[in-house]
Formats: structure tokens, C-alpha cells, sequence
């Protein structure tokens, strides 16, 4: 795989290993972006992990975009950084018509019934490839391909804190009420982001999803668990 | 409980620090100061460290009232002065301290040239920091004061509830606004999603900062850049001074509150060296871009933190307190 640094400015290199999403690109970024954090390297403020590449965040006044990519090289060549354990998150997803507004359409645009959607949607192990577009978004792939739509036309001016959403190969959770373009399918009872919390996103890049859908009445409790600070996302640690 | 109570909050005040580090990937982006120069200097006038939490305003300053028995102020970053309203009515000019007492009322307003402007306060805000960091993104409702920008009725709470009585210090020469300088910036990292003439027509032409413009962005208008390959890719990270151009072909320069990622090709960055004067560019105000490679940019980095500590070491007694 071809590895490209890329100029971001005197303030971040970029570390590209790929043009398109695609997992392998993905495990290589998320391995480099481990490795810089364990390295300490002089001037390195913070990392950045998106689909095809590494973002590498530095304070220009301690360190140098040469210098920074030679140590950045030398980690890349070290061979280190083999796969991690993961951590696999059970999130619960009420996928009713009264929280999926747009399940019936994505049931009629892909020709499957809502069952079927949500059989599909529930039985996949999902990688968070990133984290972005608003605090805590993740955006997870890979959809199973009979699910795959383009965006929506017209994009929603205020789509609601916790919608389950899909668009392209990916899904995510919307964790703050914020606009949207994605077609909504389900909703979760969870809190995504939480500044009470020393890390506020519950999730990570390199994190895997499972959707386990409940009924209305189980949105409900959770719910209130949730408000009572009485619920635990279910999670365990699997081999990668 | 020491303030400063807000009469009229001016159309986008908020509090900023030197920004919030270590949760872009988690999408938080680090927001902070539009000019980080202006704060810097500001809290030296008063003698805060360079990063106590000051309030920055955009376009319009707010009219505040002093309440705790007395407070320091200094404004910088424009060239509007500090009106005292009340008592012994008097304008005070940017770049120096001054002391004023319980009850006075005190008003900044319009910037005239410049976007944005500081007040830093003696001892600073008492803004407790969220992830790190007092400043304020306003999108995310995270940090400063409450999450927002202030609003009219707000009281926004002091350090300290008094300040000692000694001479006021000024900047030895104003600020250099730069209004017209040109943009110093790294082509790069999708130049080549560009054609050729795209990449001349940027660095040859003059943009115009639109009315879209604020903490997220600048948007520019001027001559469209023609995408060689599209101008959709796939998302990769952003910088503070990341020029994104897309599918219109007007480039935006992406500010402080930027997204952490993004999916329109980036022809060049801003060199961080150059964001303040950016960051000050009204709408209405011209740019230019002109490209440097990463040494050079480096070079004007370090000068620029160099002459910004001879700044602060050439600060003077401005003669006694008000």
C-alpha cells in the first residue's frame, strides 16, 4: 500500500494511505495514529484518523513538518502496532415507525420490506471508520449493500438527538439534535456525547456496533435509565 | 459575586482562551480566538498569563457594567476605543489598561476595520474550562459561558473582586492590523485535484471576503477554480486556514470552529503565521494569496512569536491610574 505525507500547512501533516473507504486503508490508519499517540513525538498536539488518512496535529514553534515526518517514517517502518483487541458496543436501536420516519421509504427506494431493513441493519458488525461532521458522529460502515441509497434530496433543517441514520455504504447516530441529509431508520435511548464524561464520545474510531433492536416500551426505560444515570452501553473486548 | 454585567452584548460575544486541544477525533473542533495575537497582547496589558479566558467580539463591542469594586481592562485588536459612560465620560484608546470602579458603565463599538477585538481582564473570567479549555463553540454549546454567546442581562463572573491601584501600561506602537497584506499560504494537501490554470487563477487573482463569513469560515468571492477531478473526495482532515473550494469553485478559508473533517478538496493552507490577519479581514476587504513553501512558513512563524515577545517586553507605563 502506497503511503503519501501530504502538506496541511505549517500546523499538520497528513498521512494518506488511501483514495477510497475501505477497511484495510482504515486498520492502517487507526494502527498509525496508536503508535504516534504511544510515540510522544516532540510538537505533537493530537491525532486525527479519517477513512483514507492520518491527520497529525503539531505545534509548529516545537517541531517541524520535516522533521515530524521522518519520526512519523520511522514508526511506519518500525512494523509495530499490530492489530489490537476491539471494543464491541451493543447499542440498543428501536427501529418502530414512530422513531424511523424514514424506514418505510428506504423499505420501498431499495425494494425490501421493513423487516428486511432492519434484519439487515441489526445483524451487522459495523467499524467506526471516524468521528466528525458534529461532536461525537460516527460514521460507520460497511451498510450491507442492499441498503446502500445516496443521500436525501432535501436535507433536514434539525434532525433529533440519538436518530439511527443511514446514507451510502455508512450509518450513524446522530449525537446532538444538528441538521441532517441522512434517511432516519431507528433511534437510540443512549447518550453518544456527554461532557460530563472525561472522554465525552462514547464511542472511538476503530470501535466495532452492534444494533439490538428493542420495542418501544424498552426505548422507554432505557430511557429513563439513561436520564437516571442508571444504564451501561453493554460492551466487551473481542480479538480484532 | 464580582462581574461584569451585560447591557447590550454586541452581535457575537463570546469567551476564548488560546482553544481547546486533544478532541478533534472525537469531532470537537478547538475553536479560541480569531486573532490569537490580539488576545495575547490584551491579557499582557493587564498582566494575565497569555491565555486567561478574555472576551472576544466580532463586528460590535458589548456595553458592560462593573460589578465588584474594581476591575482592569484592555482592548485590543482594533481601532475602536473603550467608551466610559458614566462619571467622567472619556474615550480610551486601544492598546492600554485602565482601571475603573463599581458601577461605571463602558461600551465598544463598532470595530470599524477590523473583525475581531479582545477584552482582557485583570485576574480574567471565571469560566471553569470544559474538556480542557474556557473557550466558547457556540455550534456545540461547549465551554465559556454557557455554551453561547452572551446575551443582554448576563452577569459574567470575575476573578477578582478588586485590583490594586498602579500605573497603566500601553502598547509601545499599535497593533499592526495588516489590513492589506497579502495571505501567505502552503499549496496543498489536493492541489492537484485543481487544474493548472485553477492553481494560477488563485494566486493571481484578487477574492473579496463575502457576508458569509464567521467563526467556522470565510467564504470568498471571486474568480471559480476549476476542479480537475471533482469535487467530492473522500473525507479527510482539516486544518485552521485549510482553503477548501467547493463544487461553486469559491473557496472558503476554514476558521476556528472549523469541522475536524471534510469532504471538498483543499487547494492550499493558510500559514499559522497569517491566520490572525485572516481572522481580521471584514467582509468587503480584499485577499490575496500568495504561496510559500513549508520552510519559509516555518521562518515566518518563529519571527512572528519573536516579534510578539518583543511586543510584550516593550510594553510601557502608560502613566498613572485612571
Amino acid at each position: 500500500m502506497n503511503v503519501r505525507f501530504l502538506s496541511a500547512g505549517d500546523t499538520a501533516v497528513i498521512v494518506e494511505f488511501g483514495e477510497r473507504i475501505d477497511r484495510l486503508v482504515s486498520d492502517r490508519v487507526l494502527r498509525l495514529s496508536t503508535l504516534v499517540r504511544a510515540a510522544n513525538l516532540p510538537g505533537v498536539i493530537e491525532t486525527v484518523p479519517t477513512f483514507r488518512s492520518l491527520m497529525v496535529h503539531y505545534d509548529p514553534l516545537a517541531t517541524d513538518g520535516a522533521s515530524l515526518t521522518v519520526a512519523i517514517e520511522n514508526l511506519l517502518d518500525s512494523g509495530r502496532g499490530e492489530a489490537q483487541p476491539v471494543k464491541l458496543w451493543r447499542i440498543p436501536a428501536c427501529y418502530a415507525a414512530s422513531h424511523a420516519p424514514d424506514l418505510a421509504e428506504v423499505a420501498q427506494r431499495t425494494g425490501l420490506s421493513t423487516a428486511e431493513v432492519v434484519g439487515l441493519h441489526s445483524s451487522a458488525r459495523f467499524h467506526i471508520y471516524m468521528i466528525g461532521f458534529v461532536p461525537g458522529y460516527p460514521y460507520m460502515g460497511d451498510l450491507p449493500a442492499p441498503l446502500v441509497l445516496p443521500r436525501r434530496a432535501d436535507p433536514r433543517v434539525r434532525v433529533p438527538a440519538g436518530s439511527i441514520a443511514i446514507a451510502t455504504n455508512m450509518t450513524a447516530i446522530y449525537p446532538l439534535e444538528s441538521p441532517g441529509g441522512w434517511h432516519l431508520i431507528g433511534a437510540t435511548p443512549i447518550r453518544l456525547f456527554d461532557l460530563r464524561r472525561p472522554r465525552p464520545a462514547l464511542l472511538s474510531p476503530g470501535d466495532a456496533v452492534r444494533f439490538e433492536p428493542i420495542a418501544v416500551s424498552e426505548f422507554d426505560s432505557i430511557r429513563a435509565a439513561v436520564a437516571a444515570d442508571a444504564y451501561q452501553v453493554p460492551c466487551e473486548t473481542i480479538a480484532a | 459575586m464580582q462581574t461584569l454585567e451585560v447591557i447590550a452584548p454586541g452581535p457575537y460575544t463570546t469567551v476564548q482562551d488560546l482553544g481547546r486541544v486533544g478532541y478533534q477525533d472525537i469531532g470537537v473542533p478547538a475553536s479560541g480566538p480569531l486573532d490569537r495575537i490580539s488576545l495575547r497582547l490584551a491579557n499582557a496589558l493587564v498582566g494575565n498569563p497569555p491565555g486567561t479566558p478574555a472576551l472576544e467580539m466580532l463586528l460590535l463591542g458589548p456595553t458592560l457594567k462593573v460589578m465588584a469594586e474594581s476591575v482592569r481592562i484592555a482592548l485590543v485588536g482594533c481601532n475602536a476605543g473603550i467608551e466610559i459612560r458614566s462619571g467622567d465620560a472619556r474615550t480610551v484608546p486601544a492598546g492600554r489598561s485602565l482601571r475603573l470602579a463599581q458601577g461605571e458603565i463602558f461600551r465598544i463599538g463598532a470595530l470599524r476595520d477590523s473583525v475581531c477585538a479582545y477584552l482582557a481582564i485583570e485576574g480574567g473570567l471565571d469560566i471553569s474550562s470544559v474538556l480542557g479549555s474556557a473557550s466558547t463553540y457556540v455550534r456545540g454549546a461547549i465551554g465559556g459561558f454557557h455554551g453561547r454567546r452572551l446575551r443582554a442581562g448576563d452577569v459574567v463572573p470575575l476573578k477578582l473582586a478588586s485590583v490594586d491601584v498602579r500605573g497603566e501600561c500601553a502598547l509601545s506602537r499599535p497593533l499592526d492590523l495588516a489590513l492589506d497584506q497579502p495571505i501567505r499560504v502552503v499549496l496543498g494537501p489536493q492541489a492537484d485535484y485543481f487544474t493548472d490554470g485553477a492553481v494560477k487563477t488563485f494566486l493571481a487573482s484578487d477574492y473579496t471576503v463575502s457576508p458569509q463569513a464567521d467563526r467556522m469560515g470565510y467564504r470568498l468571492e471571486g474568480p471559480a477554480l476549476a476542479h480537475a477531478k471533482g469535487y467530492d473526495i473522500v473525507s479527510d482532515g482539516i486544518v485552521t486556514g485549510s482553503i477548501q473550494v467547493p463544487g461553486s469553485g469559491l473557496p472558503i478559508v476554514l476558521m476556528v470552529d472549523h469541522q475536524t473533517i471534510g469532504g471538498y478538496p483543499k487547494i492550499a493552507t493558510v500559514i499559522s503565521a497569517d491566520i490572525p490577519v485572516v481572522g481580521r479581514r471584514r467582509s468587503g476587504r480584499q485577499i490575496r494569496f500568495v504561496a510559500v513553501d513549508m520552510p519559509e512558513a516555518e521562518l515566518l512563524r518563529k519571527e512572528q512569536e519573536a516579534a510578539l515577545s518583543v511586543s510584550v517586553s516593550r510594553i510601557v507605563r502608560a502613566g498613572p491610574s485612571e
